[in-house]
């Protein structure tokens, strides 16, 4: 009997063999860089606001302190988006007529909220406290990025649990000193053994029971 | 049927398993179990609990592989969507003393049969999340009961009346202030009369102060008062007793013996909550003397405990607390109650021999010995069922015994805002209805022409009145029938007032603009009275509060209002005394034929919370049936009439019948049925409409909770489906030993105090032991962990069934109602459930029981964790056992592989089915847990958003001051069923902590690990329960301490 398929199939079942595997790792590449790019992430992407709030501004060039705003930030889970009341503590001096701040002038006037767009947004099942954080010696920066040069605010880590995770297993290579918390151009010392030591001298001083960093639920309840 | 053919039918009938067959098993939970019919190892061939996906599933292996295969897909891509883009709304101007993220807390108080429990209310962000008790309010104690709890759903409920409407179309207020002011003016050019206010037993000054002025301004305006299930016969029994209307006051904590006339203390009434803290703390017995306990006990030893003799017609939670419980037939009571106050030595009583010869003498005797035995230490408490001449002979009997003397009775002026005559004042609303003598009606809440007697043909009486006004939650069958519906404000969107159980003045305090367009029944008298029609809910208030306290009511407001209650306002004690005459007995009591008892619903109470899906579901207690009554016999019973469980039977009395289906109830009175009322409503949203049948119906106003007389009982051919818990979650009770035997497990242990006394030990060497702890592959310290480990213990001693700490859970978790369908499937939700057993045979006259809540263990060696495929199971450091919903993929192996059956998986989206899809339900949620979807299962983890945010507070506080000792102090921290629990059965706290709360009871020689023979070493333990039988009757009871062991 004639053979069914010619000699060069052989070729063709071996390169989809090898073809088919190369495909599934591409596919399995693809997914994960996108997956890990601001496509999905939205890290490095600033949001429209209502109002082309910049920290750069605030924070950067008159030096404004975060927990002016963010008042609560070491009482509670949440720090807070500052009331309209709060930007009117000074804009109602300032820039009184500027366009830009029209919207804030309005909720001023009528009583309307302002409406932000969320910039970090955690998963729903995730539980972050923000009072522990700042408490033991983890900065604003370290999370929230270089906030001081952000003319519009964008989200500057993934939020990623692995990206959590680096520093709940290891907190000595991000905690700094507690009057550094709020200091946002606070640098870790620029050599790593060095780094490391202070870091260490920290997880002890501010007493973390670093074991108990990776319980489920630390995060998720 | 002859008296012999039932002694035929006993004969013929299969023996049932006597307990000498069943001496493995001390405790059982249903009759099939005591039977025989189902044991787990039936359960056991089954993977899944209750029912069984390979019948579920008729999709055969093709079709599951393509199901699967486009589920997977999906499933993959939904995870790789960018998260939806979410918005910050923040203040313009904050509130005061807010800080987003932290709950407020609000001292207030809820209705309670008409009366004020205090309460705290809990407010997230502006939202009322949740309630818990008032620590200093004399009727909570920082307790609850499952209303209250649950009483945060009726805020958010889909169900609630949203709008004012006349004559089914919405309406504006000032339509209404229009058409009342035109029909009091018609009213007022003479006297009043024609104008009729219906409310339900109330105790708000400001309503008071109010039906005041209108009774001045009309004098011939009438205030009637309907209450289905109040306390009519109390009132009427102090009126026999003394001549005048008291109520009256127990204080269990001096009560060594007590003895109830039908009465349901722990469970009902005004005062339930605070009753069953106090009895709790007279149950509180311990061998040792240095036991451990945090109660403070001043007229008990440390070994002594109260003794409870129980007589009742309907199995009661009190009547399971008894030491000695005897089942009689309603007028029964009223025989023993006489004999019982002869022979204390009470003037002109006499018992008719012929029912006394029915009691039992000897439970008589002792009862009486002991009574007598401890005067001003003894007391009898009278049921609200009862007639008024029980209540008489009780407080007859309670002055004789010097309870009065010694502070154990006190009687005060009663704290309603108009005690009087119920029955007769809704036989006057009738008369005065029928007679065309009501010109305007106002019916300030409840719903007559639902709960009337159905002697009594409400609707055809209110359609005679020319202008009817509700006031109402929901709209019901009253609403239907009237012209004009207002929404009633929820007691958290309202001010308001209420007096306590002792009178204590307590104030309602909104957490929340009203949601709707309600009113509140101050501001519907206001607007008869002809008022400004603006005149606010708080304007009422202050205006009575004012009147009250005069010059002093400005500070007195302020601290009220932090504090919740007015303090020193409770009742004086009055001085009483008791008239000598109690008639002679004249009705005789039949003792053939089917006796008909009325009861209020464990749950849903009267039916007012019949919309309420949590207390639906509640498994009734005892019972264990959610979403339906019943027509609740004793087998024997059932077996006379040819019944079976869930046949449907045809009850008529008179001309009224209903259609009801039958349910056993074990210890039930022979020849006697209970029906709970609340049930069966025409009108009325999803969660009420059509479930079970209405007993109002053939309620007797004459006689409205009792019918021993032409009653006839049909069988119909047809049964009825009732969702019952009873044989769900079944925990396994006898081990397979070596030898081929099966031994008893012992989960609930129980005991004598004689004995508890001789042998302190011994409820841990009953039962198999925990294996050695060395006995193990891996490192036997692994989870003994420094810092904190949280534990917790249950003491069955305390623990009287109520039920309080599944709502607790439920309103704290966020757990889903599942409907009846479901729940008929075992799928009920419920984190915490209290399991009861029964024990002796089911047929006796009574049987004993136990109630066992069951909430997860955190097993230190947990059977779940290691079966999970995902890791969606992990043990905590500080051993929980955590549950990461995020990762569930449902396989439901660690359900599987948990001996206690306490996880609970998602087969659904229940948070969006059975009508819980009402946006406004996501505002009730508690922003700290995570809501689960479908396919998760989920558990108790000891509220675990509690102890994070008191370890983070503690953390945050310590690191403030440079500190390195984080302290949670002992006692801060509580879960929410801990918190609720109105006996203090459960404790929990750090057991690394020796002077912990939790770890003096673990070190208590009454405690005992659930299933600890396997090895789980569970972290939450039971103390056993203790009984305390009197010497005189110790017969009966040495034979069930042998069957122990």
């Amino acid at each position: 009997m004639a053979q069914v398929f010619h000699r060069s199939a052989n070729v063709l079942a071996r390169a989809s063999i090898v073809g088919g595997g190369l495909v599934a790792i591409a596919i399995v590449t693809i997914a994960s860089v996108i997956y890990r790019s601001p496509v999905l992430t939205q890290v490095n992407i600033a949001k429209a606001q209502p109002v082309p709030f910049s920290h750069q501004r605030h924070v950067g060039g008159n030096g404004i302190d975060c927990r002016y705003c963010h008042t609560s930030v070491e009482k509670s889970g949440v720090a807070n988006v500052p009331p309209t009341e709060t930007c009117m503590t000074c804009h109602s001096q300032i820039l009184t007529d500027s366009e830009m701040l029209q919207p804030v002038h309005e909720s001023w006037k009528t009583g309307k909220p302002l409406e932000w767009t969320r910039v970090y947004d955690l998963p729903d099942f995730v539980y972050f406290d923000h009072s522990i954080h700042v408490a033991k010696g983890v900065g604003c920066t370290t999370c929230h990025g270089e906030i001081q040069k952000m003319p519009l605010t964008w989200k500057a880590k993934t939020l990623h649990m692995a990206w959590c995770l680096e520093c709940h297993r290891a907190p000595q290579k991000f905690l700094r000193p507690k009057d550094k918390v709020f200091d946002v151009d606070w640098k870790p010392a620029a050599d790593k053994s060095e780094r490391l030591e202070a870091g260490l001298k920290l997880v002890e001083e501010y007493n973390v029971n670093v074991e108990q960093l990776t319980n489920c639920s630390i995060c998720h309840r | 049927m002859s008296p012999n053919d039932l002694d035929n039918i006993l004969t013929d009938r299969e023996a049932p398993a006597s307990m000498s067959e069943h001496q493995d098993v001390n405790y059982w939970r249903h009759a099939n179990e005591f039977n025989g019919a189902v044991t787990i190892d039936d359960e056991k061939h089954r993977e899944f609990d209750a029912d069984d996906p390979e019948n579920l599933d008729h999709a055969g292996r093709r079709n599951f592989m393509k199901v699967m295969g486009a589920s997977m897909m999906l499933a993959g891509l939904t995870s790789c969507a960018r998260q939806p883009e979410e918005k910050i709304v923040p203040y313009v101007k904050p509130p005061e003393h807010s800080v987003p993220g932290r709950f407020q807390y609000y001292a207030s108080a809820v209705s309670l049969s008409g009366y004020a429990m205090g309460v705290v209310a809990t407010s997230y962000e502006g939202r009322p999340t949740k309630i818990e008790g008032l620590k200093e309010h004399p009727a909570s104690l920082g307790s609850t009961d499952a209303t209250a709890q649950a009483s945060i759903l009726d805020l958010y409920s889909p169900d609630r009346q949203e709008s004012i409407s006349h004559a089914g179309n919405l309406a504006t207020w000032n339509q209404l202030v229009a058409d009342i002011a035109r029909a009091v003016g018609e009213i007022d050019t003479v006297d009043g009369a024609g104008l009729t206010v219906l409310t339900e037993t109330t105790t708000s000054p400001t309503v008071q102060g109010l039906m005041a002025q209108l009774q001045q301004q009309f004098p011939e305006m009438k205030w009637r008062e309907h209450d289905p299930m109040g306390n009519n016969n109390a009132r009427m029994g102090a009126l026999q007793a003394f001549g005048r209307i008291t109520a009256t006051k127990i204080d269990f904590l001096k009560a060594k013996i007590i003895l109830s006339l039908d009465a349901n203390f722990l469970n009902e009434g005004p005062a339930h909550v605070r009753y069953a803290r106090d009895f709790a703390v007279t149950r509180s017995a311990e061998a040792n003397a240095d036991a451990p306990d945090y109660v403070a006990r001043e007229h008990f030893a440390h070994d002594e405990m109260s003794r409870l003799y129980v007589a009742e017609c309907s199995p009661t939670l009190t009547g399971a607390a008894a030491d000695h419980l005897m089942g009689l037939r309603y007028g029964h009571v009223e025989a023993l109650a006489r004999v019982v106050a002869s022979r204390v030595g009470v003037a002109n009583v006499t018992a008719d021999p012929e029912k006394v010869a029915a009691l039992d003498g000897a439970w008589i005797d002792a009862l009486v010995d002991d009574l007598t035995h401890h005067k001003g230490h003894a007391v009898v408490v009278a049921g609200e069922a009862q007639p008024p001449v029980v209540h008489a002979l009780a407080h007859a009997i309670n002055g004789i015994l010097g309870a009065v003397e010694s502070g154990l009775v006190t009687y005060i002026d009663s704290p309603e805002a108009d005690a009087t005559d119920q029955q007769g004042s809704l036989r006057r609303l009738v008369d005065d209805l029928n007679n065309e003598q009501v010109k305007l009606l106002v019916i300030l809440g409840g719903n007559p022409v639902y709960n009337a007697p159905g002697s009594i043909d409400m609707a055809a009486a209110l359609n005679k009145v020319p202008l009817r006004l509700h006031l109402t939650p929901e709209y019901n069958e009253t609403s239907e029938l009237c012209h004009w519906v207002v929404p009633e404000s929820h007691a958290l969107e309202a001010w308001g007032d209420l007096r306590a159980y002792d009178g204590t003045h307590s104030i309602i305090q909104p957490l929340i603009r009203p949601l709707y367009s309600s009113r509140t029944a101050s501001q519907i008298l206001s607007l008869v009275l002809g008022e400004d029609a603006t005149t606010t809910d708080y304007d009422l208030v202050r205006r009575r509060f004012s009147g009250l306290y005069g010059a002093e009511s400005e500070a007195k407001w302020k601290k009220a209002l932090s504090q919740g209650f007015v303090e020193g306002t409770t009742f004086a004690p009055v001085s009483v005394s008791y008239r000598g005459s109690i008639p002679a007995e004249t009705a005789a009591v039949p003792t053939e034929g089917l006796e008909l008892i009325f009861r209020m619903d464990p749950t849903i109470g009267d039916g007012r919370h019949a919309s309420n899906g949590w207390l639906q579901e509640l498994p009734k207690p005892l019972t264990n049936l959610t979403w339906d009554n019943a027509l609740h016999i004793h087998p024997t019973t059932a077996m006379k009439y040819e019944l079976e469980q869930e046949d449907v039977v045809i009850l008529k009395v008179g001309e009224h019948e209903v259609r009801a289906p039958v349910m056993l109830m074990f210890g039930h009175p022979q020849g006697v049925a209970t029906l709970h009322l609340g049930y069966g409503r025409q009108v009325a949203g999803y969660i009420a409409k059509d479930r079970g049948f209405n007993a109002y119906t053939l309620r007797d106003e004459s006689s409205p909770w009792c019918i021993n007389e032409g009653v006839t009982l049909k069988k119909t051919s047809s049964t009825y489906l009732l969702a019952r818990t009873e044989e769900h979650n079944n925990i396994e009770k006898s081990l397979q030993t070596q030898a081929q035997k099966a031994e008893d497990r012992h989960l609930i242990r129980s005991g004598t105090l004689s004995h508890y006394k001789e042998e302190p030990d011994f409820a841990q060497r009953l039962g198999h032991h925990a294996p050695e702890r060395e006995n193990t592959l891996y490192n036997p310290d692994e989870k003994d962990y420094a810092g904190l480990s949280w534990g917790m213990t249950i003491d069955l001693n305390r623990c009287n069934g109520c039920s309080v700490c599944t709502i607790a859970c439920q309103a704290e978790n966020n757990i889903p109602i599942v409907g009846k369908a479901e729940v008929a499937k075992g799928r009920e939700m419920h984190w915490i459930r209290v399991d009861r057993y029964y024990k002796g045979d089911m047929y006796n006259d009574t049987v004993e029981s136990a109630h066992q809540p069951v909430p997860c263990m955190q097993c230190e060696n947990a059977p779940c964790e290691p079966v999970c495929p995902v890791g969606g199971t992990m043990h905590s450091k500080e051993g929980l056992n955590d549950m990461i919903y995020n990762r569930c993929v449902g396989t439901r192996y660690c359900a599987n592989n948990c001996p206690y059956k306490v996880r609970r998986f998602n087969f659904f989206h229940y948070q969006i089915r059975e009508g819980q899809d009402a946006p406004q339900l996501k505002m009730m949620r508690n922003p700290n847990v995570t809501v689960r979807s479908r396919g998760v299962m989920e558990k108790c983890t000891y509220c675990v958003q509690r102890i994070n945010r008191a370890r983070i507070d503690a953390k945050v506080a310590a690191a403030k001051i440079g500190s390195d000792v984080t302290a949670i102090p002992d006692g801060t921290l509580v879960t929410a069923c801990q918190a609720a629990c109105p006996s203090q059965a459960i404790d929990f706290g750090n057991i690394n902590d020796a002077s912990s709360r939790v770890s003096l009871r673990k070190q208590n020689t009454r405690d005992y690990g659930l299933l600890a023979d396997i090895g789980t070493r569970p972290r939450t333990t039971y103390l056993a329960k203790l009984s305390n039988p009197s010497p005189a009757l110790a017969g009966a009871d040495a034979e069930a301490h042998t069957a122990e062991h």
